[in-house]
């Protein structure tokens, strides 16, 4: 049998392994990437994909703000006739109690030091600027004018494209079965299939299936699933609904650029696997929640479910950093938030991968802090 | 005016389209309908699923029945939004 060779193998095709691969493909690298399905297929095309900088921590904010700076061009830059569907009609994280207030007030303020628009809005304030909005009980809401949606599966799709356009191989339908080490260094991986590829560094951001993977090699992942649903409706009027999302009950709502509407909302009762599976019980929970909120939608049809995997950690934030393997490096573990990280986290992998500082300080996604029990809690985040 | 051949009737996706994206290496149903939204509309694919199957088929040199034919998700029909909360007409 042949072994192939690369510089630096992916595992995992959800938007940070295809925005790695086009990150490593631009720069020159000779890229595999192994994905056991189509890209998107695990959490990143199944999200919610809110683009937010509604974050509680200085480097999630730092990232988040990179995001934004790149989401405007990105269509254009990766030119594959992808339609991305980026909008900005803002995103907004409505509080019903004094404690949740506190909490937003002090993200507001940590988002505002970094020169992020964020703004603290009262009850009055959003009635007079969305009144189709009902949103009794509320004490008030943090907003971001500049957050707002863009399409989870042509941006991975499209990321994806774009690396291979640039030379980099893109494996679909190949899932990897184990990664191989030796003298505890990376070696390479063997697909289900049997195909045995060797290079002297792999990333993997297979989401919630790192954490088997990286055990194929003896490194332990706090990484687990958690089921999650979503719903979509029918088109309407575009009125440019902000993702709304509501801190009672974990609900929330925005409309596509297409106008449909999707819905979401936290159960704590799904379970802690990758596998999906919908339910009754979440479509009549999420449709009262959210009717509760915009009632205006009541005569509108629900077209289509659907649930994927958030990639958990205990402190609900990413681990990005080399293993005690030895050229293994993950990115995963982003707690339903990692979606719109695709941009920083494309560009910081590729930056560690070549061995170049990367643009912020990744001290706090380090995998040892759960060792440690040095845990970097992330306040704003469902 | 020009004929237009469309095949997907929620999302008005013409077969020229569907064939440039399977030219251009997307030969999965999944694939396609994350790419085009074909099989995401109300009708989940009821119209434009086989013919689009058939295409792939035909470029892909595979039987019909080697060609995976993509998940259909719950509801089966769309549903008032009122009728799920539990707030019947």
């Amino acid at each position: 049998m042949t072994v192939k060779t690369a510089d630096v193998i992916i595992v995992g095709g959800g938007v940070h392994g295809a925005s790695s691969a086009y990150e490593l493909a631009k720069a020159g690298v000779r890229t595999v990437l192994f994905e056991k399905e189509y890209l998107s297929s695990g959490g990143s095309g199944r999200s919610a994909a809110g683009l937010r900088q509604h974050f509680g921590t200085e480097v999630n904010l730092r990232m988040a703000k990179y995001n934004l700076s790149v989401f405007p061009t990105l269509e254009e830059e990766l030119d594959t006739g992808m339609k991305l569907e980026f909008t900005q009609w803002g995103y907004m994280w409505v509080a019903y109690s004094e404690s949740c207030m506190d909490q937003l007030r002090k993200n507001v303020s940590l988002q505002q030091s970094l020169d992020i628009p964020s703004v603290m809005l009262t009850p009055a304030e959003i009635h007079e600027r969305w009144p189709y909005l009902k949103l009794d009980g509320i004490l008030g809401a943090a907003f971001c004018g500049e957050d707002g949606h863009i399409n989870p599966q042509t941006l991975t799709m499209a990321y994806g494209h774009a690396a291979r356009r640039l030379g980099a191989e893109i494996r679909t339908y190949t899932p990897v079965a184990k990664l191989l080490a030796e003298n505890g260094k990376i070696k390479g991986v063997v697909t289900e299939s049997g195909e045995e590829w060797h290079a002297p560094k792999v990333l993997l951001t297979a989401g919630p299936w790192s954490t088997p993977l990286a055990a194929t090699v003896g490194v332990e992942l706090p990484v687990y699933p958690e089921r999650h649903n979503i719903l979509i409706t029918e088109p309407v009027d575009v009125f440019d609904c902000p993702m709304v999302l509501c801190l009672d009950d974990g609900a929330y709502f925005k409309q596509c650029p297409n106008g449909t509407f999707m819905f979401g909302r936290d159960d704590q009762d799904e379970p802690h696997t990758t596998e999906a599976g919908n339910s009754a019980k979440f479509l009549e929970g999420v449709t009262k929640s959210v009717m509760k909120r915009i009632p205006a939608l009541n005569g509108v049809r629900v077209v289509r479910q659907w649930s994927g995997p958030y990639d958990n950690t205990p402190d609900h934030n990413a681990i990005i950093d080399w293993t005690p393997v030895e050229g293994l490096l993950v990115n995963c573990g982003w707690s339903g938030h990692g979606l719109q990280f695709g941009p920083s986290g494309g560009r910081v992998c590729k930056e560690l991968l070549l061995g170049e500082k990367p643009f912020v300080d990744l001290h706090r996604f380090r995998l040892s802090r759960f060792a440690e029990n040095d845990l970097f809690f992330e306040p704003a985040f469902i | 005016m020009a004929k237009a051949n469309v095949i997907c009737r929620c999302e008005e996706i013409e077969i020229d389209e569907i064939r440039r994206w399977i030219a251009a290496g997307y030969t999965e149903f999944d694939e396609l309908k994350r790419i085009l939204r074909v099989g995401m509309g109300p009708c989940q694919g009821r119209g434009c699923r086989d013919i689009i199957l058939r295409e792939l088929a035909k470029a892909t040199g595979k039987p019909i029945a080697d060609v995976r034919p993509g998940v259909i998700r719950p509801p089966v029909k769309p549903i008032k939004v009122k009728l799920l909360a539990g707030e019947g007409e």
